[in-house]
């Protein structure tokens, strides 16, 4: 293969990379307080990328606000969906509480399958990143939203980061995931943490779906399914419970997607088992990731 | 053995559950032959059709063309005409039991449905065993109306419209070479690129002419690995039959990938978001399809269009004006039946000839599939405009 | 006295039960002129019957053995497909196949519906061993995903291997041999193996595997080998259940055994109760029969002159919130893990009537 076509490759691998990233990281700190993996993650991408449709269709509001109201809609039904489904089940089995993840990951398919419709929409584009505007860099032609998407994501993790190691909020996140009960019993108000947590995740997983949205202008209400599949994929690939781990993961995940289809182009239909399989491959050599650490089961 | 006696009883009661749903305000079937009470009041036309689920466009598309044509004809041998709609899911299993609820509760003496080569080949197979005739509006494959002689269609079938498109590459773009990419998970784009490529080899005469087979899922958003591959290849065309959200996207990152070839399609393209998603870089496209608002002029058609502009305000598209076009033939088979046993509806349904529908003149050949022309459609300038019409060759 | 009065009135109520079923297929119309019931209801109670037998193997494994699996859809496929390939007669399969011809010894192979149903369960519960050797050593969440990984990759090796089950084209023409004997009959057997097998040694280690699997193992016994022995007999049957509904539909294809299938089941198992055989049967037969009836929200209704729209997809939403609920409030589902029986039955009327005669609901 031409080295220009490589890096065609290359540019669209680190471009989808980074949207796994984003999605990935709500997952592991949702995964990181709760020990749940919170199958409604995907759903949440849909529904961000939904708002900014109607917002701009219908009620022509200025792309800022249409950004700012879907993200903040978003954290809210995430919120939303951890006071109603998830808390009432803090202290039942692990699998009482996947289940109810799975219910509400339904519920929002169906839900936004009843209120928009089955058919695929285009979702608006702003000018910078419409039709012709790739720019061309020694012979690979790269749109411009293929830039945008690694830039966000960085700027993100950055703040992300920050807010976690160097804020009171971010400790007493950190304190929880660390060891629920005790964080409580050391005067952190818990419910409030899990919540901001929810908050952080669903306001990346929105942002996730409108770059999504951006890159790929055709929106469904299963749109987030097969997304949020792999997103888990590369968080728990990156070890689960780890913000690098998400962010590694999903970099290499999107990579390994697009890489292998490129070189082998004849299986590309079983593209998406390649996610499935990395995702055994990981659970049975290294169950805890590329980062994670192990933890001993205590009896 | 106590535990033996409790399923028992438990299974019954499982049983006697549906009894109390059976009743319901017309089931006095025996047998579920559907056949009605000797003077009926009304006419029951049942219709099922994805309306929700992956294909729940075209679903809905072509219920919009039925509602239509049920209002502007409500009524047949003096008697009103009912419609009952089922959502099928685009599941298999729901298609066969939206027919047997159809057959069965509903009474219905003729059952239009489905888009979806897969959901219609279920249904078929129980309208089939209660001998209700059916009339498939867009389902394309072969193998729908194959052994069952109560499944009908008025579209044409994709041995045919494969043929037209690799016809059309060949002789008006004189293309040598082609690339098929294809959803392998989707038995119309299977289906049809299979019949592609056999008539493109055999027009070229030169077994290596499709260059390559590439392949995707639906739902798949990112083509650039296919598409590559495309650009390395060089073809004269690009065959890429599929849902039309897919299909758009594709075209554009091909544009971006500086493909200029042009890309081929079948009727599942037709559909305003095709454009809306694709844009600029859509222009160009062309494919196949069973209809177009420029094509016939004939008066029936001209009505057709204004009533349904002036219903959904906008242009109808294939799969309304096929709809359209199934209800309407039933109508005229039970007209010249002068009945409306299902049997007698069956009969005249299958010596259908030259039924003037408003996609065309339509006779049900000895497969129950419909004889007819196929029409070639283009994006210019950001509509579908209508290029030339293929007659049956 | 006592064993022969129980076995009579046993005997009877199974005989009452076969003269019902008889009925309701439409086999007392040739003998006696008394036409079967209608074939919507007989086609509602084959699919209770088949989900009873989908929700009984899903159970197995999750409710009694405690393992999280998400895997049901990829044997259900598995077991589809090989009772569909051995019924075709060639004719048929040459007619389907008509873009990559069938594999040679498949092509001619036509096998009875007996064998082939239970070669589906063999092939489900062998590709079961193949996904359990690796999967079952992990735990909770990790297993539901890797098992539901699996029965995706199963799902795509389907729609890809086009030489062996025609891909997406998917396969028409099956015979269908399926009626109420074979769906009920299947149904009762599984039950009965499924409730010796739980009420036997096997049973309760699986029990105390779901309880405490350290302390199990603690006790001596070999969690691994009891854990893929509950699975294989899950996916045998989950083959099993995938054949019958093979035979019902007369055709099938690799779509439809994507993941929300096993979400149905699961909602099945989760609202009769995750330890309950009884539960999932009753489950089973209420879930089926509500997606049917719950049709009625999605159609059009006319009464006289006024058309009520139906609203598609509501039906949907409405389980998906059902299950949300029962697992928010019931999360022991309908019955726990307690069985069905005649005294629990009673126990329950007694106490209920106890209530309704009460004034203000105030015990005595």
């Amino acid at each position: 293969m031409q080295l220009s076509m490589f890096f065609q490759h290359l540019a669209n691998a680190i471009s989808l990379g980074s949207l796994y990233s984003l999605v990935a990281i709500g997952y592991t700190m949702v995964y990181g307080i709760l020990r749940l993996i919170n199958f409604a993650h995907g759903d949440l991408l849909m529904l961000a990328a939904y708002i900014v449709y109607y917002a701009r269709g219908m009620f022509h509001l200025p792309w800022p606000i249409s950004i700012i109201l879907a993200i903040l809609l978003t954290a809210g039904t995430g919120i939303l969906v951890e006071r109603a489904a998830y808390r009432p089940l803090r202290d039942s089995p692990r699998t009482t509480i996947l289940i109810s993840a799975i219910g509400v990951s339904f519920l929002v398919e169906n839900l936004g399958l009843v209120l928009f419709g089955g058919r695929p929409q285009p979702f608006p584009l702003p000018a910078v990143f419409d039709s012709g505007s790739a720019r061309e860099i020694g012979g690979v032609r790269v749109e411009n939203i293929t830039f945008a998407i690694p830039v966000v994501t960085l700027v993100l993790l950055y703040v992300l980061l920050h807010i976690v190691h160097k804020t009171k909020t971010g400790m007493a996140m950190r304190a929880v995931a660390r060891d629920f009960d005790t964080a409580g019993l050391m005067g952190v108000d818990v419910n409030r943490i899990v919540a901001i947590t929810f908050a952080i995740g669903s306001a990346l997983a929105a942002v996730g779906g409108i770059m999504w949205g951006m890159k790929f202008p055709q929106i469904n209400p299963l749109m987030g399914m097969m997304p949020g599949m792999k997103c888990f994929i590369a968080a728990v690939f990156g070890g689960i419970g780890n913000i690098q781990g998400a962010v590694v993961g999903g970099f290499i995940l999107g990579v390994a997607e697009i890489m292998i289809v490129a070189f082998l182009p004849s299986i590309s239909g079983y593209r998406d088992a390649f996610a499935f399989v990395i995702l055994i491959g990981t659970l049975l050599i290294r169950p805890t990731g590329l980062i994670g650490e192990k933890v001993a089961e205590k009896v | 053995m106590r535990k033996t006696k409790l399923v028992a009883i438990v299974l019954l009661l499982t049983l006697l559950l549906p009894l109390v749903q059976g009743c319901g305000p017309k089931a006095q079937t025996e047998n579920g032959q559907g056949q009605e009470e000797p003077t009926p009041s009304e006419v029951h036309i049942g219709v099922y059709e994805p309306m929700t689920g992956a294909s729940a466009s075209g679903g809905q598309m072509t219920w919009e063309g039925i509602q239509l044509a049920n209002e502007m004809h409500p009524e047949v041998l003096g008697l009103p005409v009912r419609l009952h709609l089922e959502d099928n899911k685009t599941d298999k299993t729901e298609a066969a039991n939206a027919v047997t609820r159809l057959i069965d509760q509903k009474n219905v003496v003729a059952i239009i449905g489905s888009y979806g080569s897969s959901l219609s080949i279920a249904g078929g197979e129980v309208a089939k065993n209660k001998k209700i005739p059916v009339v498939g509006c867009s389902p394309t494959n072969p193998l729908v109306t194959q052994d069952n002689p109560y499944y009908f269609r008025v579209c044409f079938i994709d041995p045919f419209q494969g043929k037209v498109m690799a016809k059309y590459a060949y002789e008006s773009l004189n293309a040598k070479t082609a690339v098929i990419i294809r959803n392998v998970q989707d038995d119309y784009a299977v289906g049809l690129a299979n019949y592609f490529k056999e008539a493109f080899i055999q027009l070229t005469g030169n077994d290596k002419s499709v260059l390559a087979e590439l392949e995707y899922n639906t739902g798949d958003q990112d083509f650039t690995a296919q598409l590559t591959q495309t650009a390395s290849l060089a073809p004269d065309v690009v065959f890429a039959p599929g849902n039309y959200g897919d299909s758009a996207l594709m075209i554009r990152q091909a544009r971006t990938l500086k493909i200029t070839a042009p890309f081929l399609g079948g009727d599942t393209w037709e559909a305003p978001e095709f454009i809306e998603i694709g844009k600029e870089d859509v222009e160009g496209a062309t494919l196949s399809t069973h209809y177009s608002v420029q094509a016939t002029g004939t008066d029936a058609s001209r009505e057709f269009v204004e009533a349904y502009k002036a219903k959904y305000g906008k242009d109808p598209n294939a799969f309304a004006a096929l709809g359209y076009d199934a209800y309407l033939m039933i109508l005229d088979a039970i007209k010249r039946a002068n009945s409306i046993k299902p049997e007698d509806i069956r009969n005249a349904l299958a010596e259908t000839k030259d039924f003037k529908g408003v996609t065309g003149t339509i006779t049900m050949d000895e497969n129950r599939d419909a004889n007819k022309s196929a029409v070639i459609l283009q994006v210019k300038g950001g509509k579908f405009e209508y290029l030339t019409t293929v007659e049956p060759f | 006295m006592r064993l022969s009065r129980f076995l009579k009135r046993d005997l009877v109520i199974l005989v009452l039960a076969a003269v019902v079923i008889a009925w309701a297929n439409g086999d007392l119309e040739g003998l006696l002129g008394i036409p079967g019931w209608q074939s919507y209801g007989v086609r509602i109670i084959n699919m209770c019957a088949i989900n009873a037998i989908l929700a009984l193997s899903l159970n197995l494994v999750n409710g009694f053995t405690g393992q999280f699996s998400l895997g049901h859809a990829g044997f259900m496929a598995l077991g589809a497909y090989t009772t569909a390939l051995l019924t075709m007669d060639m004719a048929a399969k040459d007619r389907v196949f008509f873009m990559t011809p069938l594999v040679e010894p498949l092509r001619n192979l036509t096998l009875p519906f007996l064998p082939s149903l239970i070669l589906a369960g063999l092939i489900a519960g062998l590709f079961s061993l193949v996904v359990g050797i690796p999967a079952l050593r992990l735990r909770g969440d990790y297993l539901g995903i890797a098992t539901l990984g699996f029965a995706e990759i199963i799902r795509l090796i389907i729609q890809n291997v086009r030489k062996v089950t025609n891909g997406a084209l998917g396969l028409k023409g099956i015979p269908q041999v399926v009626n109420l004997w074979w769906t009920l009959g299947s149904a009762f057997i599984c039950y009965l193996m499924l409730r010796n097998l739980i009420n036997s040694s096997y049973g309760r280690a699986l029990k105390s595997i779901r309880e405490n699997e350290t302390a199990a193992q603690a006790m001596g016994i070999d969690l691994f080998k009891h854990k893929l022995l509950s699975f294989f007999i899950s996916s045998f049957w989950a083959g099993v259940g995938g054949g019958l509904l093979a035979s019902l539909l007369t055709t099938i294809d690799p779509v439809q055994f994507k993941f929300h299938l096993t979400f149905q089941v699961l909602l099945m198992v989760v609202l009769g109760g995750m330890g309950s055989l009884s539960g999932s049967i009753i489950a089973a037969g209420i879930v089926t029969y509500l997606m049917e009836f719950l049709r009625i929200v999605e159609e059009t209704h006319y009464w006289g002159s006024i058309t009520i729209p139906g609203i598609p997809g509501l039906r949907m939403v409405i389980f998906s919130l059902a299950l949300v609920l029962v697992v928010v409030w019931y999360p022991k589902g309908l019955m726990g893990d307690s069985e069905l029986t005649a005294q629990g039955v009673k126990a329950f009327l007694g106490r209920f009537r106890k209530t309704l005669r009460l004034k203000g609901g105030r015990p005595v």
